[in-house]
């Protein structure tokens, strides 16, 4: 009946398993291809915010604690363009700030309050005796200790090559940071590099950590 | 937005819309060949395909949607370029610096532009500006006194004062406590508004472990805690005494501190880093560094002026 039926042409997609995957594939495609593919193009959401500048080799450290140890999965980097959190946190983030974020941190879940400008906001005493353990300084926070950190070398076997891959892979270029404050690295030689990871052997995680906390949203200015 | 990116999503857009739509008006017709509610001649363990059409809320559902995409993409910003009707947009975009972003508010106001955030703002502040201005105009020790500046200011406080110096403000180590009268940078009205807007950096005190050696910090850490009236060992005292001159810089010849420096009062018994034989010794050795942030950028000077009065009021005789 039906199955001979040739003008249901539906029927061939329902019985043709790649074909209907094809077409789903092609279907769902239309959300990308419109809200993500052009942003890659943008000025707007490329171009770094004036005052950026890449990690030192202590902040690059720290920042692979924080990946390392989590935080993400509780604190998000991105202030939303709303009132309330514009007031709490600072300027909302802009795309600008992110572009060399690899991987970007902005998280998704704030069990703890979001981080992306909590650069400067606490002297490093206070991050310090927070992050041995939070209750120390607020009784609520819900927030585990990492008190090992404070007795853990940094590891800086690879911090070369990973400033290195961060000069050469983000088109960082020196006309970016004359002048600006901070250790204009990432245009750097092999050997400015080299004395930067020199600079930090012997520090600890914890100092890793905190000096990647301490430039959190500070390039916007 | 260049114009191939525009046309681009236009394009895609409008095709994504005109898909689906032929989709749904393709389906609307029975091209089975069976009449509808009729079985479809097959079943499987008892269940049979009956050819049914698509259900009529379902359909109208659908329908509506596309009207809802055509007023959406004519009002709001979707379609490239277009700015929508409405010229809405959540928030500036392409801000390099604090600058561009304040003058992108003045631009896009100037231009009638509806952007959400910047909205927001303006009409809180409306309802709140007002009620921070006039008590930004007021004297700190009058404010002080004044209930409403002062639930307004332990709010502020608990928001952004508390994570250091403790919910009721009685500090810990290394977290100065706000409601004794032991200042370290001085506490005058005009003293506290300084520290909060403009942070504090300590001068820092230097690590003198090297320089004394551990039987000299021995000996300046008992003349030290003898100034706060502590029972000491005499002698050791007097030898610390002798040393204390490189002391006397920063903390003075009697050691009542500096607040030009930061240089805290040593003759109070009342101790930043803790006040056990210990905790001095610790401090002479190593050193330490206090850092209070800056406000002024985070808050604004109206804000921070009855934060001042609040902090203020904290130490004062009630």
């Amino acid at each position: 009946m039906s199955q001979n039926n040739s003008q249901n042409k539906h029927e061939i997609v329902e019985k043709n398993v790649g074909l209907m995957a094809i077409l789903t594939v092609f279907a769902i495609s239309f959300g990308a291809l419109v809200e993500i593919t052009p942003l890659m193009f943008q000025k707007d959401t490329t171009e770094p915010v004036k005052d950026l500048r890449p990690l030192t080799a202590l902040e690059l450290e720290g920042r692979d604690i924080y990946v390392r140890e989590g935080c993400y999965n509780c604190h998000s980097q991105m202030i939303r363009p709303f009132r309330d959190e514009v007031e709490r946190y600072g300027h909302y983030s802009v795309a600008g700030e992110s572009v060399w974020n690899h991987p970007f941190q902005w998280g998704s879940k704030r069990t703890g309050p979001d981080l992306a400008r909590v650069g400067g906001r606490y002297s490093d005493d206070w991050h310090y005796a927070h992050m041995i353990d939070p209750r120390d300084v607020v009784p609520e926070s819900n927030m585990p200790g990492f008190p090992w950190l404070a007795t853990t070398e940094v590891d800086t076997t690879y911090t070369l090559k990973k400033l290195q891959v961060f000069r050469d892979s983000f088109g960082i270029n020196q006309s970016n940071y004359d002048g600006k404050e901070g250790k204009p690295l990432g245009y750097g030689t092999d050997a400015e590099l080299q004395a930067d990871v020199d600079s930090i052997k012997g520090k600890t995680e914890m100092d890793a950590l905190i000096a990647y906390l301490q430039q959190l949203g500070t390039h916007l200015k | 937005m260049t114009t191939f990116w525009s046309i681009w999503v236009i394009v895609l857009t409008l095709a994504c819309l005109a898909l689906c739509f032929g989709l749904l008006v393709w389906n609307m017709k029975n091209y089975v060949g069976v009449e509808e509610g009729e079985s479809c001649g097959h079943e499987f363990d008892g269940i049979e395909e009956i050819n049914n059409p698509l259900p009529k809320w379902w359909t109208i559902m659908f329908f509506a949607t596309f009207v809802w995409a055509v007023v959406y993409l004519i009002a709001y910003p979707g379609m490239g370029n277009w700015e929508g009707l409405f010229k809405w947009t959540s928030s500036n975009q392409g801000i390099t610096t604090l600058a561009e972003s304040k003058q992108a508010t003045i631009d896009n106001q100037a231009a009638g532009k509806r952007v959400q955030l910047d909205q927001e703002i303006a009409k809180a502040d409306e309802r709140f500006g007002p009620v921070f201005q006039q008590f930004a105009k007021q004297d700190i020790i009058e404010l002080a006194k004044n209930e409403e500046a002062l639930e307004i200011g332990q709010r502020l406080f608990a928001q952004n004062c508390s994570q250091c110096h403790g919910s009721d403000a009685r500090g810990g180590l290394g977290f100065p406590n706000l409601t004794d009268k032991d200042w370290l940078y001085g506490g005058t009205p005009a003293d506290i508004k300084k520290s909060l807007m403009d942070g504090r950096v300590a001068v820092g005190m230097a690590a003198w472990g090297a320089a004394l050696g551990e039987e000299g910090v021995d000996h300046v850490a008992a003349y030290v805690l003898s100034l706060s009236g502590r029972t000491v060992n005499q002698k050791d005292a007097e030898s610390g005494k002798a040393k204390f001159a490189m002391c006397a810089a920063c903390h003075g010849v009697d050691g009542k501190g500096n607040t030009a420096m930061g240089a805290p009062n040593l003759t109070d018994n009342i101790w930043l880093y803790g006040g056990s034989q210990r905790a001095v010794k610790e401090s002479i050795t190593n050193g330490r560094a206090g850092v209070m942030p800056a406000w002024k950028d985070i808050l604004g000077e109206d804000k921070v002026h009855i934060l001042t009065a609040y902090v203020y009021s904290l130490s004062q005789d009630k």
